[in-house]
């Protein structure tokens, strides 16, 4: 059965399209059928993320408007045949998405798909709000930093009540996906440690994705990180994140923190 | 001056401070309930009940909510000025 997944965080930077773009292919990879769709009206990236900004002709609020067809608007990833993007308008404004119209083309994509990933613009505004709208489960995507944190508490509550799911009685799975973790930062406690972020956020933990230069590396030639180089530290942490989407049980494990040059002149143990 | 424990990295960590603000403060915002604007509705209903019988300076109204793992704490704080004219029945 199709699950709509959110990727959502409230602020803004802390890796909601990296994190759609490397948990989709992931989900792919491990032979998923899987549609991302870029709810960022104006503003979108996801195309870029992927690679694909070249091939975008029709997008999504061209479908809501019925100018074009699903199978008109949606991108096949060249690497993964089972990976497909919906792209957002670059030129329409925000208001151009509606509810009912999203709700028209979910239902569609659902009898198609396995996996439709909703990549939230940052923000509490219409376009967030509509990407939750009709949402099975969430992936909060958090920084180990205070105004990261806020805002997902904020945004754990309207998933709790703002979705169609909630509004029935039912509750969107929530899952919890920091990125960006410095452990080394974390062990001198300059950082939220996950214990830190998990005891305040009381939601289940699907991963944690280190800060790496191989995130920034990947975006830059327009892969998603998993595709990239599978073997980097950020792509393990994302398809295990992936497996724990499709059920598995693995440990979340804290990643490991490098030592630096003065760590080892001083015999300083990293945690 | 050097700063000898920065040197030897016993800096003080500040994720505990980030930590303590961040859980007073989402008590605080949970404790709304989702109703952002619920203490400054009570604040402004009870500033009117009370205005009917005393003189009061708006800004010395102040509603709080303390929330506990059992019952939360609403606290109203009014300040009255001493004066006769204060407790004058404005009707």
């Amino acid at each position: 059965m199709a699950k709509v997944l959110v990727v959502t965080s409230g602020k803004g930077g802390v890796g909601k399209t990296t994190s759609t773009a490397a948990l989709g292919a992931a989900l792919a990879q491990m032979g998923e059928k899987v549609v991302v769709i870029d709810f960022d009206v104006g503003l979108r990236n996801l195309d870029l993320v992927l690679g694909a900004e070249r091939r975008v002709v029709f997008d999504f609020i061209n479908v809501v408007q019925g100018i074009a067809n699903l199978s008109q608007a949606l991108i096949r990833d060249k690497r993964l045949e089972n990976l497909w993007l919906l792209p957002a308008s670059q030129t329409r404004d925000k208001d151009a998405l509606t509810e009912e119209g999203v709700g028209r083309i979910i239902a569609e994509l659902r009898t198609k798909f396995d996996w439709i990933i909703c990549d939230s613009p940052a923000g509490i505004e219409r376009g967030a709000m509509l990407a939750m709208r009709f949402a099975d489960e969430a992936v909060v995507v958090t920084n180990p930093e205070v105004s990261s944190v806020r805002d997902s508490d904020r945004i754990i509550g309207m998933l709790d009540s703002k979705t169609a799911k909630a509004e029935k009685g039912e509750q969107v799975q929530k899952h919890l996906l920091i990125t960006r973790y410095d452990t080394g930062r974390a062990a001198r406690g300059e950082m939220l440690s996950i214990n830190d972020v998990t005891d305040i956020l009381a939601t289940e933990m699907l991963g944690i994705i280190p800060e790496s230069q191989d995130v920034l590396r990947a975006s830059n030639v327009g892969m998603p990180v998993t595709l990239n180089d599978a073997n980097s530290v950020p792509a393990r942490a994302y398809t295990d994140a992936a497996r724990r989407l499709m059920g598995a049980t693995i440990p979340v494990l804290v990643p490991a923190a490098r030592k630096g040059l003065m760590d080892r002149l001083l015999g300083r143990r990293a945690a | 001056m050097i700063n000898f424990p920065r040197l030897f990295g016993g800096r003080t960590a500040s994720a505990p401070v980030a930590r303590e603000r961040l859980q007073i403060l989402l008590a605080h915002e949970r404790g709304l309930c989702g109703q952002p604007e619920l203490l400054e509705l009570l604040r402004s209903e009870i500033l009117a009940v009370v205005s009917r019988h005393v003189t009061l300076d708006a800004e010395k109204v102040r509603v709080t909510m303390d929330r506990g793992n059992l019952v939360s704490m609403l606290e109203i704080d009014i300040e009255v000025p001493n004066s006769a004219e204060g407790w004058a029945v404005a009707s």
